[in-house]
């Protein structure tokens, strides 16, 4: 059975017609062609497709979009303001935080629920909001670094 | 090229291609869509050992939205395996399944759904045979036959070498010590799951896009399985989302994408699932160790003897390889004047080992390493003193004929137990806390290829265009590890422009010059060097057009801010892109070709050709462990590990291999298990197989020591698999240091921890580890002469190097 749904992506209106089973995972992927949003499992094990709905992080993988209508999605394409990077977009990259950079987009977005909730976070508060999205290249150290390092420069922005 | 001149070597630079990365622009094998593609599933055996008697295919067929269904009769009958002395695999199983997840057919459908949907509906009919699970199951039943080939029934490799008399090193000995190690396998686990697309165009020819560290042999392996000409077969290299080692062979996935493609004259992507991931495998063998070293009483190591038994799988990977590695670089790094090896690689009916992050070196790594913490003990010695004072001498040969160059690891042991506090800490602290204290050494890139040829190993075409833009072709693949930006910031370092201005292009094997491929920590050194020498080449025809257009000699030329101008008259020169339009009028097309092959040391025996490398880098690990007495937990506190890394090109990157280490060594030695039940993986999911998360991963201190070898681009040596190994030894050292048992059996679950207190509170041997060896002749060893001690020859001179 397909739905006709309309979802909130980026900011934008979007019209799809798919089978009512599918993942906002797959729909997002291959029905809106943002490939941006990655898979590790498709089982809700690993925190790669980690996507915000209405600013909290949400696995992809286990929501369906028929859940999703009238309500914000964001994806890692959507994280940067025209070609401005979002800060903790800039600091991964300065920072060596993405390696094979698959992970990358389902943390950058847990990390932005988490610096919208709380703007200057312990390295301990880090470690526990990140601590559902696997990543098995960097050793998660150069990740801390970098969300604490985008922490500060956006207080520094606001306190300017 | 003094230290204090370089502009970019050195600099902690964002890697070239972490913009896209960080923006989800990086295009991953899954993300390419092609107009009119199909989506491919493979239908994998639930068997560990079967015949297969029938397949049916006919339900599968009829099913709306399926384009096409294969079995391994539409594929030519030939079988393969990375290693040309082990073809024992095919695609799709035609006589027989020798795990669960061999593959036996494969289906090109509309979507993901209905190709699975069509795989249920394939009717395949088996003959069970008995399944083989273990080493001593599989030597027990010589009956039963995983292979018809190898070193013996279910024995697909031994080897025996012998470098010196070991029973007279043995008698000269103040201390003999024998111990027996357990090293469980573990997986990649990387965050990307396979995947390819394959497109066979309306003119023959075939294109396939794979998320593979090794382009290289899957485009010529390809021509073998599918027979179809090379030169009609383009390989191209997706960005990898995660190696270590599991994406080094050509996968059924990648060879039904192919033939699908064929059949349906459409492009044909797989993915793989998580499951089937675990499946795949080819990661780190468990392997069964006894070691036997002789030692002086102020802790000079006499004379080793190590034997190992690798519990190998259902086929060979790198097998070979990887039997030989369990005994190779236990001499470069410490004295060891005589040495015997024997190894022995098993067939099992489980998915097939290969080479993880470290290849068949962190196992012995771990034996040899706890063995001298025990040995230290029993002497009454420190034992980073210990290792301190038998360290091995640069630029000398090993007992068994490798050559070592640069030696950092003195400095990286002063500065660990410098760092930790260590002379404070070891032995001092309270119960529950312990400090352990571990060294390493790893390749710097395989001396040589896995198949015998002339030909570099590392191929680079550079090309500078009139904008001053200069494009890098090499068949290097990224997996992450930033190998990309290295090459773009040695062209930088050489011709003095900005790592923007470079542009490294992916592998494709119908543009790029041949790279080896991403394993044995060879990309930054060996396609580093072909770089370079081709940077030099294009500079030189630059300097000479230059200095004919400002008259003076090409010596006096420099080249830095993208200018090229005279050393001593600064405003005297043209800004790069200039220079490029004065060599291009007076040259014609500026495009050099860069080659490299490493020096020829293999040792003159058969086995000899695994374990040379140009230069091995070292590490030294210390690590702080609390141990709960009560719940056998073991959660490491803070590490330090100084890393020889000859030059950090890149110190941030540096840092980011050796951080990464650290981490996957602390899987392997605290959670991580590829394990079996019945033939059928316990825990093939990323929640069951645990792996350390943000929470379990302590604060990392990283010193890099530079040593400046005379092999490496700029002096730089390997950072990718070297720090994963002493991690694991330190951390079982320290738990003997924190509650006083000994763990010789990895991981270091709470459960053999709390074993073994309480042997201890019984009174009995605190130690938890193998209790016996299998019953295993090994063959005669072949005696060679120890090489120990002799100067190392032809340092630095090597093919292709003028």
């Amino acid at each position: 059975m397909k739905a006709l749904l309309t979802l909130r992506v980026n900011g934008e209106e979007r019209e799809v017609l798919v089978p009512v089973h599918k993942t906002l995972l797959e729909v997002l992927r291959e029905d809106l062609e943002l490939t941006g949003t990655k898979h590790g499992c498709e089982l809700g094990e690993c925190g790669t497709c980690t996507v915000l709905i209405d600013g909290d992080p949400v696995l992809s993988c286990l929501a369906l979009p028929i859940e999703c209508q009238g309500r914000e999605i964001k994806t890692v394409e959507g994280m940067a303001r025209g070609s401005q990077l979002h800060p903790l977009q800039q600091a991964f990259a300065e920072l060596g935080a993405a390696q094979c950079g698959y992970c990358t987009p389902g943390i950058l977005l847990t990390a932005e629920a988490l610096l919208d909730r709380n703007p200057v976070p312990t390295r301990d508060e880090v470690r526990h909001a990140l601590a559902g999205n696997l990543c098995r290249c960097t050793g998660y150290t150069k990740i801390l670094d970098a969300v604490e390092l985008a922490a500060l420069r956006r207080k520094g922005a606001h306190a300017s | 090229m003094k230290k204090e001149h370089f502009s970019v070597v050195g600099q902690s630079l964002p890697k070239i291609d972490a913009w896209a990365k960080v923006a989800g622009e990086t295009k991953y094998a899954d993300d390419m869509i092609l107009p009119r593609m199909a989506h491919g599933r493979l239908l994998r055996s639930p068997h560990p050992h079967a015949l297969i008697k029938r397949i049916d295919t006919t339900r599968a067929e009829a099913l709306p939205g399926v384009y096409a269904v294969i079995t391994g009769h539409d594929l030519p009958r030939v079988k393969f395996g990375i290693l040309p002395v082990s073809q024992d695999e095919e695609a799709l199983c035609v006589e027989k399944v020798r795990m669960v997840g061999d593959a036996v057919a494969a289906v090109a459908a509309v979507d993901e759904e209905t190709a699975e949907r069509a795989t249920e509906l394939i009717e395949v009919e088996y003959e069970p045979l008995r399944p083989l699970m273990s080493i001593e199951d599989s030597l027990a039943h010589p009956e039963v036959r995983i292979h018809e080939y190898g070193d013996g029934p279910n024995v697909h490799k031994a080897v025996s070498l012998q470098f010196g008399d070991v029973e007279a090193a043995f008698a000269r000995a103040d201390l003999v010590r024998e111990d027996v190690f357990f090293f469980e396998g573990n997986t990649h686990l990387p965050m990307e799951q396979h995947a390819a697309v394959a497109h066979w165009s309306a003119d023959g020819k075939l294109t396939l896009w794979s998320s593979t560290q090794t382009p290289h042999y899957v485009h010529r392996l390809l021509a073998k399985i599918l027979d179809l000409p090379q030169a009609h077969i383009r390989v191209i290299a997706a960005p990898v989302g995660g190696g270590f080692g599991g994406k080094l062979d050509p996968f059924a996935h990648e060879i039904a994408a192919c033939k699908l493609s064929q059949l349906t004259g459409r492009p044909v992507k797989f993915t793989l699932t998580r499951e089937e991931v675990f499946y795949v495998h080819r990661g780190r063998h468990p392997v069964l160790m006894w070691i036997k070293t002789g030692f002086t009483k102020d802790g000079a190591i006499t004379g080793m003897h190590f034997r190992s038994w690798l519990d190998g799988g259902a086929y060979g990977s790198y097998g070979v390889a990887s039997t030989f590695y369990t005994g190779a670089l236990q001499t470069v790094t410490y004295k060891v004047p005589v040495y015997k090896f024997e190894g022995a690689r098993v067939f099992t009916n489980k998915p097939p080992c290969g080479p993880k992050r470290g290849h068949g070196t962190p196992q012995p790594r771990f034996a040899m390493e706890c063995q001298i913490d025990k040995a230290a003990r029993q002497l009454g010695l420190d034992p980073a003193e210990m290792r301190r004072q038998n360290l091995a001498e640069p630029f000398t040969k090993t007992a068994n004929h490798l050559t070592v160059t640069t030696i950092g690891l003195g400095e990286c042991i002063d500065r660990v137990v410098e760092a930790s506090g260590w002379r404070e800490k070891f032995g001092r602290l309270p119960r529950g806390k312990g400090i352990g204290l571990a060294c390493s050494a790893y390749l710097t890139g395989a001396g040589t290829a896995i198949y015998w040829n002339d030909m570099p190993h590392s191929g680079v075409v550079l090309r500078a265009d009139r904008s001053g833009l200069v494009a890098v072709l090499c068949g290097a693949t990224d997996i992450g590890q930033g190998s990309d930006s290295i090459l773009a910031y040695l062209v930088a370092e050489v011709l003095g422009i900005d790592p923007k201005d470079v542009r490294v292009h992916p592998a494709d094997t119908d543009l790029t010059p041949v790279d080896l491929g991403s394993y044995s920590s060879r990309v930054t050194l060996m396609a580093g060097n072909a770089v370079i020498q081709a940077a030099n080449r294009l500079r030189e025809r630059i300097f000479e057009a230059v200095a004919k257009k400002l008259e003076v000699e090409p010596e006096r030329l420099v080249t830095r801010d993208r200018r090229v101008f005279v050393d001593d008259d600064p405003d005297r020169g043209v800004s790069f892109a200039q220079a490029v339009v004065l060599a291009e009028s007076r040259f014609g097309v500026l495009a050099f070709p860069g080659s490299y092959a490493p020096p020829r040391r293999a040792g003159k025996y058969k086995g000899g050709g695994v374990g040379p490398s140009p230069c091995y880098s070292y590490s030294a690990c210390v690590v702080e462990v609390d141990v709960d007495v009560e719940t056998g937990e073991v959660k490491p506190t803070e590490i330090w590990v100084a890393h020889d890394i000859g030059r950090a090109l890149n110190p941030l990157l540096v840092e980011g291999q050796v951080e990464g280490s650290i981490y996957m060594g602390l899987g392997e030695v605290l959670m991580e298990e590829q394990v079996f039940r019945k033939g059928v993986h316990k825990i093939p999911s990323m929640l069951e197989y645990k792996s350390p998360t943000t929470l379990e991963t302590p604060e990392i201190h990283t010193i890099l020591v530079e040593t400046d070898d005379p092999e490496g681009p700029f002096g730089a040596k390997e950072a990718g698999q070297g720090p994963l190994l002493p991690i694991i030894p330190a951390v079982a050292n320290a738990v003997h240091d924190a509650v006083g048992v000994r763990i010789d059996k990895i991981p270091i679950s709470p459960d053999k921890v709390v074993k073994a207190l309480d042997l201890a509170r019984q009174g009995k041997a605190p130690r938890v580890g193998p209790e016996r060896l299998p019953l295993f002749t090994f063959p005669e060893p072949r005696a060679i002469e120890s090489a120990f001690g002799e100067p190392a020859a032809d340092i630095a001179e090597r093919p292709f190097a003028s």
